[in-house]
């Protein structure tokens, strides 16, 4: 632990109302099967009488299109939350212990354990840190609306009411699942938006914390091997490796925490498992690990900042820093440059005249390079063209393909999301036979031109990628990169053009479902695989929709409009 | 000095009997404990302790001095100063949950201070000012500078006798991030006639005040009218301290609460110097039921007075009255609620604030004040300060204020921009708050980039945005009546209502704490810096070199020829050589 602040372990916890958290959870499943809801009233009530500060915090939502995954469309819930005021301090730092508030019998122990560590937090007076707990209604939506609220933006087109209590800048927040009296063992998920990571240091605390109360602790729901030296530990680590890098391409919130980490608030969810395993912890053991984990946060005198932001975890007590993965990823952005200098020297080469002419006199590019760079236009702007009706016309066209077609708006959006994906490949190739005259030099050579742009264009777009989220322009630099790379009208177009489907990032993204399932040990047949994907797209759109995740627009208007130049250059002839 | 002493006397016991009062000395101790349990549960306590004489101090005329310490007189004497308020405070008061406090202060350390019109410089009366108050005081008032200084036009009016208001003898200063701890408060203490030895003192155990939800101590020097005519000036120094104790978490839920429970003492004495010492426990019906709580021992006479526009009783125990001792030894003010409250409504006080920053990100961000008017049918103004460090850029063109979503124009506004490095940001405005209604302020920063050397030893913990101060004429619901305001308890008489249906209200809004865009101030950024600084200054001074043309300055030879030669040729009235 890099942390100054969280690095002694001298306290000793004392939460022991293990009991009075699932009698709390009791009280909280009969509230809520009684409201058919979420029993704002009673939560309200519990934490006043805990001695809290109560607010809550009504707000609702328009999904662009219903999510059939969740059953929702129209959204209205309520957050409430309990601020726990620290003695002597003015309220500019906060904490956060949240918890969602799910329909079923979901996640009932979590909310008893959250206001059971109320009621135990609240007798202490070491609390230098506001405390926040939180329900939220409707997972990520809630915790969206509660976050926008908070720190009072508007970036997506959530409603929400009433001004709030606030306590300052939240410095860390951690999310608990609990669905089950005992747990096993838990499960940490680090994966938020867009592939953001939280600091090292508050993973390696929560790994303390387990390692100090003989918790068994998991990440991708893979237990670390003990004997790591061998074989078969080596494979364990590969195959968590490989779900983290999966998971964080993704740029889907591996829980509720992932959209703290947009305002620079460090944090986790926490999961706890109840598996067949045969030694359980009850709940005290569980809350002290959550207590000792406060009160180290609320040591901190500054923000997390010691350790890593970028990193991979092979298993929870290794990490992979960036230093390390980095340069893989430059030898493979490398292989494009090199490709596109020999491409430049080849222009360069087989027009001596040319180029000359380009340095000595301003006349020579308008004769020669001009009819040849014109012909680029046309590819290049009917590309982007595919681009953006892929990104605009599945959400504006839903009602259109519902009327004409015999499919749900969540169906059609996906639907029509596959067809302008497959009929951008079949657009119009042949334009610049038109315009540069037939058999010309500079047409011969014009895919030279194209493949050079888009080798460039490919090359930028994963290097900032690589650095925003280096799991996604990894996974898109060893599909593409190959393909790009030999992606030439000349040679064998057949084997080509398929080397080149393979590299679509549609199916990177089929591929990617049938490896994750593989990994975690549920190997999907292909239909599942297939229903699987098409569910990914649809989430994929309203990840972006509703939380301004940036996968989506970056596939439609950046990587697949890349990606169709290269396919130009395949049928340039 | 016997010469000056006995016209004082003579005059002082020409005014309507306050004589009796003040007793054979100049000067006049008045302790006062009020007790106050808070809408949510907590209680607060609040000490004052009012020393008053008759003296001139800034002439300079006094050397001798009994109850007034000797410290802060000279101070006040010396630099000419004419009004000083200090205030160190642990803790944020939550006026939502605690209603309207008797006297607020932000967190951190306050000070403001108006000088006499004679003082000429006053910037440098006010740095040394803050540097004496700093040793005296063991805070790091000394860190007030100009960076952090600012001179208010509206907000603050002299409290006590003033000729005129020219705010250039004003200096306000607020350090967010002070911390206030036992080391403060002994000096406080030791400023008291009785110290900690005797009287209400003795219940100002350090180790039970920092057990609390909030500590605020505060020294307010200024000068009053002597009596009624008003011919001659009085000191008066006021020290006073406010804890809330968190019944909450000490009784197990119960909310209960005595002398001994909160302080872990007993009163058994009135101080010895002091004319007057009282304890005044708030007895006042809440949620118009009555007999809710109940006091014991039983008090030696109930005060009816209306306070900040709400009718209150107190149960008064005096400590100078013989019978109190009487029957025990100690005085143990126990209160009990008779039945546990289970409402969860709260009383909402008629003004409150709340500020925030919103947004995300290292480059810009906004600073939102709401301010609510709660009052059901009375629109009433409010005059905001707001000082922002310069680091946070203020773009004033985004300033906006909000009314129930109308905008709403202040009718003044004094805005004085900041100097990078030099001077802070200042913000005055007098808004006018419709009845029952919120009012939202918010203007956009951009964070600064600081440079290497100016962040502080924890940069990620972010940067103190001071509190920002609300200062308004709440109307009242009832009527008041104009009170003896010299006889009344605490506050009332510190900010006097100008008329019987308003009261003085100063809020404070709670501190901001600000990300600034750091450096990763780790090896390699480090590495960077003192390369850049290496290579910096080897080109500097290789660049130097090259570019410096060299001549060679010729030796004047011939000195004395050469002088005569001039005075030869100045005769003759040709150029000289």
């Amino acid at each position: 632990m890099s942390e100054n602040a969280m690095g002694s372990t001298m306290v000793e916890e004392q939460f022991s109302l293990g009991e009075r958290a699932l009698a709390l959870a009791r009280d909280f499943a009969a509230h809520k099967k009684k409201a058919g809801g979420m029993p704002t009233a009673w939560l309200e009530k519990t934490m006043w009488s805990l001695g809290l500060e109560v607010h809550q915090q009504q707000f609702s939502h328009t999904l662009p299109f219903p999510d059939e995954s969740r059953e929702r469309y129209l959204v209205r819930g309520t957050n409430v939350y309990g601020i726990l005021r620290a003695p002597r301090a003015a309220s500019t730092e906060a904490l956060v212990l949240s918890t969602g508030c799910a329909p079923g019998p979901h996640n009932n122990q979590a909310v008893g354990l959250l206001l059971a560590l109320a009621s135990y937090f609240r007798g202490q007076i070491y609390w230098a840190k506001d405390i926040i707990f939180l329900v939220n209604e409707h997972d990520l939506l809630g915790m969206e609306a509660w976050l926008e609220a908070y720190h009072d933006v508007n970036i997506t087109a959530v409603r929400s009411s009433g001004p709030l209590g606030r306590a300052g800048a939240i410095q860390a927040a951690i999310s608990l699942e609990l669905s089950s009296d005992v747990v096993t063992s838990f499960d940490v998920a680090v994966e938020g938006l867009n592939g953001q990571l939280p600091n090292l240091d508050l993973l390696n605390l929560f790994n303390a914390f387990c390692q100090k109360n003989g918790l068994l602790c998991t990440i991708q729901g893979k237990l670390q091997r003990s004997d790591w030296d061998s074989l078969p530990a080596y494979a364990r680590s590969l195959q968590t490796l490989l779900l983290m890098v999966l998971a964080q391409a993704s740029g889907r919130p591996r829980g509720e925490h992932g959209l703290f980490l947009r305002y620079r608030i460090e944090a986790v969810t926490l999961r706890g498992i109840n598996s067949f395993r045969q030694y359980k912890y009850d709940m005290s053991t569980v809350g002290k690990t959550l207590e000792g984990m406060f009160r180290k946060l609320n040591n901190l005198l500054e923000r997390l900042h010691q350790s890593y932001f970028f990193y991979l975890l092979p298993s929870l007590s290794r990490f992979v820093s960036i230093g390390v993965y980095m340069p893989a990823f430059g030898f493979l952005i490398l292989v494009l440059i090199l490709r596109a200098l020999d491409l430049w020297m080849k222009l360069n080469k087989t027009d001596p005249g040319g180029s000359d002419q380009l340095s000595d006199s301003d006349h020579g590019p308008s004769t020669t390079e001009a009819p040849r760079l014109l012909a680029l236009v046309p590819p290049v702007l009917v590309c982007h063209a595919a681009g953006l009706a892929l990104y605009y016309l599945p959400v504006l066209g839903q009602s259109v393909a519902t009327q004409h077609f015999p499919v749900s708006e969540a169906e059609a959006v996906v639907l029509t999301l596959i067809a302008i994906y497959v009929a951008g490949m079949a657009l119009p190739h042949s334009t610049h036979r038109v315009l540069g005259g037939p058999g010309s030099v500079a047409a011969a050579r014009g895919w030279m031109v194209l493949k050079l742009l888009a080798l460039l264009y490919l090359a930028a777009q994963l290097t900032a990628l690589a650095l925003l989220n280096f799991s996604l322009g990894f996974l898109l630099a060893v599909t593409m990169v190959p393909a790009a790379a030999a992606t030439a009208p000349t040679g064998p177009r057949v084997l080509l053009a398929l080397v080149l489907v393979l590299a679509t990032p549609a199916v990177t993204l089929l591929l990617g479902i049938f490896l994750e399932r593989e990994l975690v040990e549920a190997p999907a047949a292909p239909g599942e695989g297939w229903q699987r994907f098409l569910g990914a797209l649809g989430q994929g759109l309203l990840l972006h929709h509703l939380h301004g995740a940036f996968l989506c627009p970056l596939l439609a208007l950046g990587t697949y409009p890349c990606w169709l130049l290269l396919w130009n250059v395949l049928f340039w002839d | 000095m016997l010469a000056l002493a006995v016209p004082l006397l003579l005059l002082a016991a020409a005014g309507r009997g306050r004589a009796a009062a003040a007793g054979p000395g100049r000067d006049a101790l008045r302790e006062e404990l009020l007790l106050s349990p808070l809408p949510a549960g907590d209680v607060a306590a609040t000490f004052q302790f009012r020393t008053r004489w008759d003296a001139d101090l800034p002439r300079g005329a006094v050397s001798h001095y009994r109850l007034f310490p000797k410290a802060l007189g000279r101070l006040v004497a010396a630099l000419g100063v004419r009004e000083l308020h200090l205030a160190l405070t642990q803790g944020f008061w939550r006026t939502q949950a605690w209603g309207q406090p008797p006297l607020q202060a932000p967190a951190g350390a306050e000070l403001w201070v108006w000088f006499q019109p004679s003082v000429t410089d006053v910037d440098k009366a006010w740095k040394e000012l803050s540097n004496i108050l700093s040793g005296i005081f063991c805070a790091s008032l000394n860190f007030i500078d100009a960076t952090n200084t600012v001179t208010p036009t509206a907000s603050f009016k002299p409290l006590g006798l003033a000729n005129g208001t020219d705010h250039h003898l004003l200096r306000y200063a607020v350090l967010p991030r002070e911390v206030v701890c036992t080391e403060n408060l002994t000096p406080w203490k030791k400023l008291l006639p009785c110290g900690s030895k005797a009287g209400l003192a003795v219940l100002l155990k350090a180790e039970r005040l920092f057990h609390s939800s909030y500590h605020s101590q505060a020294v307010h020097i200024r000068p009053i009218c002597r009596d009624a005519s008003c011919l001659a000036v009085s000191w008066e120094l006021r020290q006073t301290l406010t804890v809330v104790f968190d019944t909450f978490s000490s009784g197990q839920g119960k909310k209960d609460w005595s002398l001994f429970k909160m302080f872990s003492r007993t009163l058994t004495d009135a101080c010895p110097l002091a004319s007057q010492s009282k304890v005044y426990v708030d007895i006042s019906p809440k949620n118009k039921e009555k007999e809710l709580l109940e006091v014991t021992p039983l008090p030696t006479s109930v005060y009816e007075a209306i306070v900040q526009g709400d009718k209150r009783s107190y149960a008064v125990y005096d400590l100078l009255s013989p019978s109190l001792f009487n029957t025990s030894r100690s005085l143990n003010v126990q209160f009990k609620w008779k039945r546990p409250e289970d409402s969860s409504e709260m009383p909402i006080p008629v003004l409150h604030a709340q500020r925030y920053v919103s947004g995300y990100g290292l480059q810009t961000g906004e600073i939102s004040t709401l301010i609510y008017n709660t009052h059901p049918y009375r629109a009433f103004p409010v005059i905001l300060l707001e000082t922002v460090p310069w680091y946070l850029r203020l773009y004033v063109h985004t300033l906006t204020i909000i009314t129930k979503g109308k905008e709403n124009k202040p009718s003044y506004i004094h805005y004085q921009p900041a100097q990078d490095r030099r001077q802070p940001h200042l913000l005055e405005m007098l808004i006018q708050l419709p009845a029952n209604s919120v009012t939202k302020i918010s203007i956009q920063f951009e964070r600064a980039l600081l440079k290497w050397t100016e962040y502080p030893p924890d940069p990620n913990h972010g940067f103190y945005v001071g509190s920002s101060v609300l200062s308004a004429l709440v109307p009242s619901i009832i009527a008041m009546k104009d009170m003896d305001v010299e006889e009344s308890p605490l506050f009332t008489s510190l900010f006097p209502s100008s008329d019987g249906s308003s009261y003085f209200v100063r809020l404070y809004t709670e501190p901001l704490l600000v990300n600034l865009p750091t450096p990763d101030f780790s090896m390699p950024y480090n590495v960077i810096c003192l390369t850049c600084t290496v290579v910096a200054v080897c080109y500097g001074s290789f660049y130097n070199l090259l570019t410096r043309t060299f001549h060679v300055e010729e030796p004047s030879r011939g000195g004395l020829a050469k002088w005569l030669a001039n005075i030869i040729r100045k005769f003759r009235g040709v150029p000289p050589l």
